[in-house]
């Protein structure tokens, strides 16, 4: 338990905001660019948390909460998630509603944090991103109602573990259209293009970023590090629905984790690189075609 | 027994000498109140008495009237739905001592007189156990209710609500009053006790009955398409009103439906269906029509319709699997049993902080409000929790029962068969979609409310609320957080209750009964982390804070706070993107296309699909057909009379010839 404890955590602090500068140096790449290091994120971080706060006027704890949550929940989150073969620390019958729920809290302190500034430009932000969410959750739930039918297991653990292995055998299509649905939703979740652009130079297009334009220093810093981890967090399940193997010793499944994770980031930055970015109305569609993607998935199980 | 019909006593008396101190508006205050707050203390005392050992007491005494006898009994199930009846009717009187003394020029006493007998009343309906009986209280109820909505009927809007209310409520009545007969018929008798017979009933008598039944109880608890009258009625009343109707007085409806259901033979698949497919309607719909109201109460209302959905989803799986798979139907009936007290706790909450947004910030429009939490700290702080337990957020009591609720759907798709697996999997996604939509709702109330900077006037000037009125709230807001971090304190009563209705899933019990210190040391260490975190970012940087800039505006110099997000700004990206036309609001004005524009009207309306297109129209063609019966509508006593006369020789010579 404790040493599953270690692993994790030591993945999910060292692990997340590399796959940040991994998917940077992808997108330079394409783009003919030299980039930033790999490891710019880190110092990013450092530099945030070194750094002074400026706090708006307006604004009350409401505001300071959304960092603290925003970077607990994730971490918590994390804790029910199994990275690979490496199983998780905390477990229990029915968590997967936790989970979700937890991720729901931090939405909800973001969102109201971001209202609490009173800026036109972060409600949009807030009200863009709640309403996204309520079409993400349902492809969320219909991915894990998928892996709950296979295996009859209702805990995390469970549903990415050896059960999974053999559901391969007998539920493939279904479950190569529920990768791909939680591969969009690590998209979504982590603004990412196609869904949104946390490095456009207009407040306007953004959606998760323009949420945070008034947290500096620290409490920036949190918000950064709370989605790097968010970003491990959806992508270790996807990651966990491909590769349901282990090799046995905690070391070597460790690195067989990072090692698909980090092809992921790579993954991503393709994706952000080839893909335009879609304009806002047509994302609810496309969230949409998604959830009935994996609703799809649901009845080629069923059948 | 007998100290509860005490408790009762002195409600009434209280009320009625509240009215009788007329012009003493605070010494009618204090006796009211008071008297309501003490009657309310002693029947908690008792329900917790009673659910805590577990025993049924009873109490039978025969009238004059042919089937009336004042029997009553409590028992577990009773005693459960007694605790939210008398814990809002204690700290709605405390907080309402409060909130009415604000309004000078109106006396208090006939407020109390109501407020008392709603009270007694909804304990009377509760602890019947006789049918009349039952139906008397039931009517005295909906009378005092009455009453307390048109409390400041001088306003149009609040007539018209109360009359909707009246309606609704009426015809219910006269729904369950023919299901009564029907029984009564059946079983020969309308006491409780010769209701066992009602187990021997042939099927379609008893569908009658369940449709009867869910009817008559449905338009009390706000089932789906019934639910009119709640988003009429709840903003009409005074805040603690609100919270007592839709925090206990809907709960009796739904303590109806349970107790009858228990009565019927064991239930075809289909009222569980039915019961499951209305519930998830009124979900979806309460929660899609809450996101575009501006009123804050009334968003509250449509919330109440969704909750109260939630509860029948779950009592549906639950009559559904009762006798086909006894762990299923202890789930469902755990989870909304569960709901019901957190609905109970989290909903007074939040009707009581919007009263005291409406004292302190008078408007009960969220586009008039904004930059509470500055000025009006503690309100602020009970309505965030308010809003993290209905949204079933960790660590608040709310994710409790929708824990529950799920997990009794997972289970039910991944015990069913094939196909038979498709429905509660594919609610399972439907209740995510209603969680998203809820944390669209609340964090839009939060954040557009007390976030930012006033949108009104008035909202510049808001203060704080009294004692009288924080401290309910301050109860409520302890026992939401409690219910999360302690969920053993919730599922206590909560296991009591479902091990006498269904006691052959004693083994799930004793499973679910391990859960809670998941969930609830889950909770805890959740809370203690987000304060450690909270804490280390003080430690490492005390001098880091500079307060005294506004807000970033993108390079924007000169913001005014009109520029701020308005409600329905916020939720319209929700309306455009994914609810078919008739669920949108009505929009009209507000384009300016000249060049220079002049001044602009624009108005945003969302009125009740259900209401607007459904029952108004209905109600106008058949008062069209019925412009004809008019004629016998004299206006002359002496005719009326002679009807009354005539109808009871008509009936006396129908029973002569039946002998």
């Amino acid at each position: 338990m404790l040493i599953r404890l270690f692993w994790h955590l030591a993945l999910l602090l060292g692990l997340s905001p590399l796959l940040l500068g991994v998917i940077a140096k992808t997108k330079a790449g394409f783009a003919g660019r030299k980039g930033p290091p790999l490891l710019q994120p880190y110092y990013d971080l450092a530099r945030l948390f070194r750094k002074d706060m400026v706090i708006s006027r307006t604004t009350t704890w409401l505001f300071r909460a959304g960092p603290v949550v925003g970077i607990t929940a994730p971490l918590v989150a994390c804790l029910f998630v199994p990275f690979g073969a490496i199983g998780a620390p905390l477990g229990f019958d029915g968590d997967l509603i936790f989970v979700i729920y937890l991720l729901g809290l931090s939405r909800f302190c973001t969102a109201v944090a971001a209202l609490d500034t009173g800026s036109a430009f972060e409600g949009m932000g807030a009200a863009r991103e709640v309403t996204f969410a309520c079409l993400v959750e349902p492809t969320v739930f219909f991915v894990l109602i998928v892996l709950v039918r296979l295996t009859g297991s209702f805990s995390l653990g469970g549903l990415f573990g050896p059960a999974l292995a053999t559901g391969w055998h007998t539920a493939a299509p279904s479950l190569m259209l529920a990768i791909f649905c939680m591969l969009v939703v690590t998209l979504v979740e982590n603004c990412r293009i196609p869904f949104d652009d946390p490095t456009t130079h207009l407040e306007l297009t953004m959606i998760h970023e323009v949420m945070v334009l008034d947290h500096s220093g620290p409490d920036f810093g949190m918000i950064l590090y709370g989605a790097a981890m968010k970003l491990l967090l959806l992508g270790a399940m996807t990651v966990g629905l491909a590769l349901p193997v282990s090799l046995g010793s905690a070391p070597l499944d460790a690195a067989v984790f990072a090692l698909a994770m980090l092809i992921l980031a790579v993954l991503i930055g393709v994706v952000e690189s080839v893909i335009a970015r879609l304009p806002l109305l047509k994302v609810p569609q496309l969230l949409i075609g998604t959830s009935l993607l994996s609703f799809f998935a649901l009845i080629l199980l069923l059948r | 027994m007998q100290l509860l019909i005490v408790s009762w006593l002195l409600l009434l008396t209280g009320g009625i000498l509240a009215p009788a101190l007329g012009r003493r508006p605070l010494a009618a205050t204090l006796v009211g109140s008071g008297s309501a707050a003490l009657g309310s203390l002693a029947g908690l005392a008792i329900a917790v008495g009673a659910l805590a050992n577990g025993q049924t007491t009873g109490l039978a005494l025969a009238t004059t009237i042919p089937g009336l006898t004042l029997s009553l009994r409590l028992d577990p199930l009773a005693a459960f739905f007694l605790l939210p009846v008398h814990l809002l009717g204690l700290l709605g009187a405390i907080y309402g001592g409060g909130y009415l003394r604000g309004r000078e020029g109106r006396l208090p006493g006939l407020h109390w007189l109501f407020y008392n007998l709603l009270v007694a009343s909804m304990s009377v309906v509760i602890t019947a156990a006789n049918a009349l009986l039952f139906l008397f209280a039931w009517e005295g109820m909906s009378l005092a209710s009455f009453f307390l909505v048109i409390t400041e009927h001088q306003e149009p809007a609040n007539a018209r609500a109360g009359l909707i209310y009246l309606l609704a409520t009426h015809l219910g009545a006269a729904l369950l009053l023919g299901g009564f007969l029907t029984i009564g018929a059946f079983a020969g008798g309308f006491d409780f006790s010769a209701f066992a017979a009602l187990s021997h009933l042939p099927g379609p008598t008893a569908s009658l009955l369940f449709i009867l039944l869910l009817l008559g109880f449905g338009s009390k608890a706000g089932l789906f398409p019934f639910h009119v009258w709640l988003p009429e009625a709840h903003p009409a009343a005074p805040s603690h009103v609100s919270a007592l109707m839709s925090g206990a007085m809907v709960k009796t409806a739904l303590y109806g439906l349970v107790r009858f259901l228990l009565f019927l033979p064991s239930a075809p698949g289909w009222w569980g269906g039915t019961l499951m497919a209305l519930g998830l309607a009124g979900a979806l719909f309460g929660i899609a029509m809450s996101a575009f109201q501006s009123d804050v109460k009334r968003g509250l209302a449509y919330s109440t319709v969704e909750n109260v959905g939630l509860i029948l989803l779950a009592l549906g799986l639950w009559l559904f699997c009762r006798g086909r798979y006894p762990q299923l139907a202890a789930l469902a009936l755990i989870g909304a049993l569960t709901h019901i007290l957190n609905h109970a706790l989290f909903k007074g909450l939040l009707f009581l902080g919007a009263g005291s947004l409406l004292h302190g910030a008078g408007s009960r429009n969220l586009n008039r409000l904004g930059g509470l939490m500055r000025r009006m700290p503690a309100t602020g702080l009970c309505l965030v929790i308010g809003a993290l337990a209905v949204t079933a957020l960790p660590p608040a009591n709310g994710l409790l029962g929708e824990w529950f609720i799920y997990r009794g759907f997972l289970e039910a798709g991944v015990r069913l068969k094939g196909l038979a697996a498709f429905f509660p999997l594919v609610i399972v996604g439907l209740l995510a979609l209603v969680g998203g939509l809820a944390l669209l709702v609340f964090s839009r109330l939060i954040g557009i409310a007390l976030g930012g900077e006033p949108r009104g006037s008035r909202a510049d000037l808001a203060h704080e609320s009294g004692a009288l009125m924080l401290v309910p709230m301050f109860v409520l807001a302890g026992l939401c957080l409690a219910g999360g971090l302690a969920p053993s304190l919730l599922l206590g009563p909560v296991l009591r209750v479902a091990k006498a209705i269904e006691p052959p899933a004693a083994p799930l019990l004793a499973q679910a009964g391990l859960l809670p210190l998941w969930l609830g040391g889950l909770a805890q260490g959740l809370a203690l982390l987000l304060v450690l975190t909270a804490l280390l970012g003080r430690w490492r940087k005390p001098r880091a804070v500079t307060p005294a800039v506004p807000t970033w505006g993108c390079g924007y110099l000169f913001p005014t706070r009109r520029m701020a997000y308005s409600a329905e700004g916020f939720s319209e990206l929700a309306g455009v993107s994914f609810f078919c036309d008739c669920l949108r609001p009505r929009i009209e004005g507000g384009r300016s296309m000249r060049l220079f524009p002049g001044r602009e009207v624009f108005r945003h309306q969302a009125p009740d699909l259900v209401l607007e297109a459904g029952f108004l129209p209905l109600f106008a063609w058949v008062a069209a057909r019925c412009t004809r019966l008019r004629r016998l509508q004299s206006g002359l006593v002496h005719i009326y009379v002679f009807y009354i006369f005539s109808v009871i020789v008509a009936l006396l010579g129908w029973v002569a010839i039946r002998l």
